[in-house]
């Protein structure tokens, strides 16, 4: 039996990362233990003349399409928007665009400003000084001063608005709307160890340069260098629990593909809104018969995706095309709830510059305004590098049927059960989305684009998956309380977006973080009665 | 068994016949077509996981003939092509994705799209700041977000 440990956190992602940073100078035994294992950035598509080529295999940002080792297969054939997450130190942090908004403050009171859903126990004001903390270890590039957001300091200056942005500003303020260059965790200087940004454009699927932010090259060589152990290819089945119903331990299966038990007086989940609840139902037990932490029956519900609505067209001039990170700007002109629209909530834009010369003839053919025969060449002459793109960012409601569950068939390549997912677009999210289809083609109007097409929602565009494992004061409504404690298992912590009682406008990586540094500091704050 | 020998040479003969008919070549941008050697080598040779996928779009692409594609009169062959387009589902999707992904890195192809015949990794490129002056306007606009109690 492996020799116990104070502090056993599962995934080394954005969230696990941070709580283990975090917590490393208590001096407490921390392990990590993480499914897949280390990234090599020389091995990133940017490094390769088939760049484009792997994003529709090695680095599809779908497991089930990528199906690397690491990867646990999800059934979601039952929801119009298919999961995407990445798997690694790093987690998904290797594999997002690196956008950087957070929540706003009306986000944490949506029940009292307006009347649905409900309010979270923890206001901005809380997770602010967190906020902050977080984006000088990630390393923000922005400018401060955007009206539409509340104040940020950004620690590097931000991306040149480029061909793109400018072409969309023109744009916007032609509209009389809302816009600003959004920040990026893309290093535009170099910090901390990290090469500022030369453009390498494909972001998203790893940088090679190192310039964007991912947990493995920010939060993990602090915190081992601080003597947190981390244990890669190790993968988590069931959190086990003693006679008093505390957790003990974890079950795993290590690199060789051994059953371990590892035992810990206090076990932290950062497996984000899919693998949490998965790794909570997998643990249910003879006193926990529905699933670990799970007296609410709330484990698994209210998943919320954010569904994306896209709306791109073509320009006559260049743009950035796939010369510089995907996003440039965002606006939040319609971000804060206005019933006069016919939803309540909001939506915020981001703008892509652009994309590569094999995504625009992939997608363009089966959209099909790239036809075949004689035809090709002109057409893809006009459209390759002129396209300009914009996505509305829904918010999503929690809706209870909105769930993960455990397939009954399906399972991953230990033997684990798999999570299946049942979702479906609620009718306020679906207002909110024509809405911002329609909006976004009077700026592309604006910017005189054409052959405008829409993509909604985005099909692989399940990258935010929150709310399965909701905070809250009252444990018959939430699953952890307002510091992350597990209601029903005092010893046990969550610190991911499964957190998150409503979902915000917003790509949520900074929101999760925020929050996994606030739970951090209350675990730190309480270590004499942290199981009272 | 490699990759480039898990196409049948009936496959390989279809495959190369919808490639050119997908793309065919130009002398007005002095472009090969998807039918060229060297990209039907890349493509065969870089299946990969899309391999049995594209097996089953050719399958499906001969059931549809009847006979090699090639050999059909230009009539006949665009209402096959057309009825594959759309009954093929997703093979045929994977199929067009393939090739699209080989063509547009073939070094002739490039060239002609005055792109650069290299990976984005390490030399990078540059990107222009861009007029900051249109952000004044926003600049001077009154806080919009929400305070909350």
């Amino acid at each position: 039996m492996n020799d116990p440990v104070d502090v056993l956190i599962i995934g080394a992602g954005a969230s696990g990362a941070a709580v283990a940073w975090s917590l490393a100078e208590t001096k407490m035994h921390i392990l990590c233990l993480e499914q897949g294992g280390w990234m090599k950035p020389s091995e990133y598509p940017s490094v390769g003349r088939d760049w484009e080529a792997r994003l529709y295999g090695d680095y599809s940002p779908s497991p089930n399409i990528r199906a690397r080792a690491e990867d646990y297969p999800v059934n979601d054939d039952h929801s119009p928007i298919k999961v995407v997450n990445f798997n690694g130190v790093g987690g998904s942090t290797v594999m997002y665009t690196a956008h950087w908004p957070r929540l706003h403050p009306s986000d944490f009171r949506v029940r009292t400003l307006d009347g649905v859903a409900d309010d979270w126990p923890i206001d901005y004001e809380t997770l602010a000084p967190f906020f902050a903390e977080n984006d000088r270890m990630m390393g923000v590039s922005g400018l401060a001063g955007d009206p539409a957001s509340p104040p940020t300091s950004p620690p590097m200056p931000p991306l040149p608005l480029g061909r793109s942005g400018a072409r969309f500003g023109k744009a916007m303020n032609k509209l009389g709307w809302h816009w600003w260059p959004s920040d990026t965790t893309v290093a535009t200087t170099d910090y901390e160890g990290r090469a500022r940004c030369i453009n390498l454009g494909h972001c998203t699927p790893g940088c090679a340069q190192g310039a964007k932010a991912s947990t493995d090259i920010t939060y993990w060589p602090a915190a081992l260098r601080a003597g947190v152990e981390l244990r890669t290819h190790c993968r988590v089945r069931e959190i086990t629990t003693n006679a008093a119903g505390m957790a003990d331990g974890v079950v795993y299966y290590d690199k060789d593909g051994i059953e371990q038990f590892q035992p810990a007086e206090v076990v932290i989940i950062a497996c984000n809104g899919i693998g949490t609840p998965r790794l909570l139902l997998n643990s249910a037990s003879g006193r926990f018969p529905n699933g670990l932490a799970n007296s609410s029956g709330l484990v698994g519900k209210n998943l919320m995706f954010h569904p994306y609505a896209q709306v791109y067209g073509y320009v006559d001039e260049p743009t950035d095309s796939n010369r510089a990170p995907p996003t440039c700007l965002w606006s939040k002109e319609f971000y804060e709830s206005d019933p006069s629209r016919g939803f309540v909530r909001g939506y915020a834009f981001q703008f892509g510059r652009g994309v590569g010369p094999v995504f625009e003839a992939v997608s363009s053919e089966a959209k099909g305004i790239l036809p075949w025969g004689a035809e090709h060449h002109a057409v893809f002459r006009k459209l390759n590098g002129h396209r300009l793109a914009i996505s509305a960012i829904c918010e999503d409601l929690p809706e209870e049927h909105n769930r993960v569950t455990l397939d009954p068939v399906l399972k991953d390549s230990h033997g684990i059960p798999a999570p299946r997912v049942d979702y479906t677009i609620g009718s306020n999210s679906a207002k909110m989305m024509a809405h911002g289809i329609a909006r976004a083609k009077e700026i592309l109007e604006a910017a005189d684009a054409s052959d405008i097409c829409v993509n909604a929602p985005i099909l692989h565009g399940g990258w935010h998956l929150l709310g399965t494992a909701r905070m809250g004061t009252d444990p018959e409504r939430s699953v952890v309380n307002e510091w992350g404690r597990a209601h029903d298992v005092k010893n046990l912590f969550i610190v991911d977006g499964s957190l998150f009682v409503t979902s915000g406008g917003v790509n949520p990586t900074s929101t999760i973080q925020a929050l996994a540094l606030h739970i951090a500091d209350q675990m730190k704050q309480r270590l004499a009665n942290l199981f009272d | 068994m490699q990759a480039n020998d898990q196409l049948t040479a009936s496959q390989r003969d279809e495959l190369r016949t919808i490639a050119g008919v997908m793309i065919p070549a130009s002398s007005d941008y002095g472009v090969p077509g998807a039918d060229d050697a060297a990209i039907q080598a890349d493509i065969v040779a870089t299946l990969g996981r899309d391999r049995f996928s594209v097996q089953a779009a050719l399958d499906h692409l001969a059931r549809l003939a009847g006979r090699p594609l090639a050999e059909l009169e230009p009539g006949r062959r665009d209402a096959i092509v057309a009825e594959f387009r759309a009954t093929g589902g997703v093979p045929a999707a994977v199929l067009s994705r393939v090739i699209l992904q080989c063509y547009y890195r073939d070094d002739r192809v490039l060239k002609s799209l005055n792109l650069e015949l290299r990976p984005p990794f390490p030399k990078g490129h540059q990107l222009e700041q861009g007029d900051w002056s249109l952000l004044d306007a926003v600049k001077a606009r009154v806080p919009m977000w929400r305070r909350a109690p």
